[in-house]
């Protein structure tokens, strides 16, 4: 595994020319400064009460579950150059993916070509046969996209980006996003006077509009909710922001009912009519009438009214068939055949372990690779083969041999790594960046997105529920 | 607005305001009980307060002394009392937390703030060397509470409903706070014929117990300025009951919920609204002599049955979910 590639220093003398601004700038801070300003940031996103909720856990101070996600106060940086390259990356990958959702649930002719075999999607457990032939607005199923980026080093000590993952169900964090860059233009105000900073507040208005866009078309000034599980599920914070945020309704499924088809929500003034759902609840628990019975988190009759063009799902329902990490590999694929063009972002190299030839080779490499299951989330089910004890190895071997098509493997790749706060001072720590891509009328993003810290050292687990911080993302301006 | 948030905030209000009372109570029993007085006397106003909040019963069980400080840590701190200064900020953090989106982020903030610091306050019982300080803190944030709705807050649905839920609330405190008050006088000084009967010493223990009754509505100011003349139970109780710029009394309170009624009116609330518009306009054309010559005790006890009366038809017409 080569060194970590880092995004502040190209060696130990020499700091990129990006960061240069702000090391100056950081050079000049004293340390008690600095340490006062981050428990201000500390004393301030628990009085705003940015908070996520961590299943089973319970703590002392009588927060409950509510946990604050550590913030790091040295930004990551990108350049204008990368930025605009990524960008136009990324508005490719979800315009090719959302038609790749439109064609499986339509004519498969990507099947037909034989790009991706049959079984990987008629079998995928995500993939939903209830959506078969039905038509959604401008033909957009995931309106908000996160797609994880990654960067590592290259062999010439450039780096790489290389996208990780496509989330296209519910994709959380951009709260996030949106209160670091708050909190830094508040602690440190006169570094935005100093970098030209892209803005990134912004993002609820292109949310709406997006939103808006995708309404059935016979409406015409549409009522918009967000859908919640409630104020227990582990983002709940973020459903809550972003309804105040765009000024509409955060309903939960018992402020719902459907008759005749058209979806109500229950007011003071009687029922009103809603026409698109920002929901944030899964696909299984949308609708206790068509998946899970025991759903109290959705609505009976919503995929009726939904089938019947009545209301807009956002996302769509059956978005995860595109998601999945079985299908990922295909994605360079999906690009050329449905856009006819070369991807600009690159896929991390996956091998199938359902596939015989891939299975041998992850066997006999799992030291030096990542496993993942298939369908995991949030960095549970996944294997670090350099960071793993043997005993770790072995039951891994085990649970891939017991259930290959399960599961994928991919070289390590050493995220890249930023300068970060931790106990003993500043060191680098491995990063990844989410941006949220919107696809309604036309494909929009605002620069940047959200970047995730491992704060142990060494560890490439950046997700919250596992000890992850988050840093502001700056794009700086040309 | 949705049905659900709108009883979020209706209740969010109304546990801002008991904790507001709730500590105005306390503080005025606190600051009684540094005054020279008998032993009994002292616990006679501890009794009353727990008498108010119908919890005599619940504290014998699980205290038994009435001792000021079991009295002011079972009424502040204690988690297994549902009124508790404690639960009552809990349960205002906790329904704002559950419409966050629908409040201004200072109202928000507020809420979460207040519940932040009062657990660190209340650690290890620590208020309990300055209680004093610690009421004033609650009856301060419940300002806050109060004034940062008002000052920031789009004055649609969302806002009515505070505003009900407010006023509602202090409405049925009042009326409690006086029953308990002037029952407790009744027996000894005032169940006569023409209040107190003149002698230096009942004077004086007269004084300083419906003075404490002003001060716990921050009234003993407005007493002074409304009536320029010596403190008078049958002028407290119109203070208290009648007057209608009094911001706490209950002809105030009636007057805030039947105008943010108004506001919010819908196709099922005739009722509800006529009821509250009818209690307003008792009080509104009541008066003192008459409300006495029928008895005050029955008189409250009709009162605080019609609040009531009225937070089941507020509820059943704007805030529990209708089936479609």
């Amino acid at each position: 595994m080569r060194p970590a590639f880092d995004e502040m220093r190209a060696n130990s003398d020499t700091v990129r020319e990006h960061y240069r601004g702000y090391d100056r700038w950081l050079a000049q801070q004293p340390v008690d400064v600095m340490l006062s300003r981050r428990e201000e940031a500390e004393v301030i996103f628990r009085r705003v009460g940015i908070t996520f909720a961590v299943y089973g856990a319970k703590d002392e101070d009588g927060h409950g579950n509510e946990r604050l996600i550590p913030f790091d106060l040295i930004p990551r940086v990108i350049p204008s150059h990368e930025w605009v390259e990524m960008e136009k990356g990324l508005a490719q990958r979800v315009a090719a993916l959302n038609r790749f959702i439109h064609d499986v649930y339509h004519d498969q002719e990507i099947i037909k070509a034989g790009h991706v075999p049959a079984e990987q999607i008629l079998k995928n457990a995500q993939f939903r046969p209830e959506m078969m032939g039905v038509d959604v607005p401008g033909g957009i199923y995931s309106h908000i996209s996160g797609i994880d980026i990654i960067r590592a080093a290259n062999p010439d000590g450039s780096g790489g980006y290389y996208v990780l993952e496509d989330n296209l169900r519910v994709p959380s964090g951009v709260s996030y996003m949106l209160e670091d860059r708050k909190m830094m233009m508040r602690l440190f105000p006169e570094l935005f006077s100093q970098h030209r900073v892209a803005p990134v507040a912004h993002y609820p208005d292109l949310l709406l509009e997006t939103l808006r866009s995708v309404a059935p078309p016979s409406v015409n000034e549409p009522t918009v909710v967000v859908l919640t599980p409630g104020m227990h599920n582990s983002a709940y914070f973020e459903h809550a922001f972003l309804a105040q945020q765009m000024g509409i309704e955060l309903v939960e499924g018992q402020d719902l009912f459907v008759k005749d088809n058209f979806v109500y929500m229950r007011t003071t003034q009687g029922p009103k009519r809603v026409d698109v759902i920002y929901r944030r609840v899964d696909d299984d628990f949308l609708d206790p009438e068509a998946f899970r019975k025991d759903s109290t988190l959705g609505c009976a009759g919503l995929l009726r009214a939904y089938r019947a063009g009545n209301v807009t799902l956002s996302n769509a329902i059956g978005t995860g068939v595109a998601d999945d990490k079985s299908i990922y590999p295909y994605v360079p694929k999906m690009i050329e055949f449905y856009l006819g063009e070369k991807p600009i972002l690159n896929n991390v190299p996956t091998y199938l372990c359902r596939e015989a030839e891939d299975l041998k080779y992850v066997m006999a490499n799992l030291h030096e690779l990542v496993v993942k299951e298939v369908h995991g989330a949030g960095g549970y089910g996944m294997l670090i083969g350099p960071a793993a004890t043997k005993a770790e190895i072995e039951d891994f071997r085990k649970a891939v041999m017991a259930n290959p098509s399960g599961y994928i493997a991919q070289p390590t790749l050493s995220l890249s790594t930023c300068p970060t706060y931790v106990d003993s001072g500043i060191a680098p720590r491995h990063i990844d960046l989410r941006p949220f891509v919107l696809s309604g009328k036309e494909v929009q993003m605002v620069p940047g997105g959200l970047t995730r810290v491992a704060l142990k050292e060494g560890s490439l687990v950046v997700n919250s529920s596992q000890g992850g911080g988050t840093k502001d993302t700056w794009v700086l301006e040309a | 607005m949705l049905s659900r948030t709108a009883d979020h905030l209706f209740w969010m209000a109304r546990y801002m305001e008991r904790a507001e009372n709730t500590a105005r109570m306390l503080d005025v029993n606190y600051q009684a009980s540094l005054l020279p007085q008998a032993a009994d006397a002292a616990e006679k106003g501890w009794k009353g307060l727990l008498g108010i909040s119908e919890l005599t019963g619940d504290f014998a069980k699980h205290y038994g002394a009435v001792t000021p400080d079991n009295v002011m840590h079972y009424m502040v701190s204690d988690a297994a009392n549902g009124s508790s200064i404690r639960n009552c900020l809990q349960a205002a953090r906790e329904n704002a937390r559950a419409v966050r989106g629908t409040l201004t982020t200072e109202v928000w903030e507020t809420q979460n703030q207040t519940w932040l610091e009062f657990q660190r306050m209340v650690a290890n019982d620590s208020f309990l060397r300055d209680p004093s300080s610690m009421f004033e803190w609650v009856k301060f944030r419940s300002h806050l509470s109060r004034g940062v709705t008002v000052g920031t807050m789009l004055q649609d649905e969302a806002f009515h409903f505070l505003r009900i839920g407010s006023f509602l609330e202090r409405a049925d405190n009042t009326a409690r706070l006086l029953d308990v008050k002037f029952h407790a006088v009744e027996s000894e000084y005032y169940g006569g014929t023409n209040g107190s009967s003149g002698s230096g010493k009942d004077i004086e223990v007269d004084f300083y117990h419906w003075s404490g009754i002003l001060r716990s509505v921050s009234g003993f100011e407005v007493y002074r300025k409304a009536y320029r003349n010596v403190i008078r139970p049958e002028k407290v109780a119109e203070l208290l009951i009648l007057r209608p710029d009094m911001p706490r009394s209950l002809a105030a309170c009636m007057q805030e919920v039947v105008t943010n009624l108004k506001m919010v009116a819908n196709e099922q609330s005739a009722d509800t609204l006529r009821r509250a518009g009818r209690l307003q306009a008792d009080l509104q054309y009541g008066r003192i002599d008459e409300i006495l010559a029928t008895g005050l005790h029955a008189y409250l006890t009709q009162f605080l049955d019609r609040v009531g009366t009225l937070g089941v038809g507020i509820s059943r017409d704007f805030l529990v979910p209708v089936a479609a």
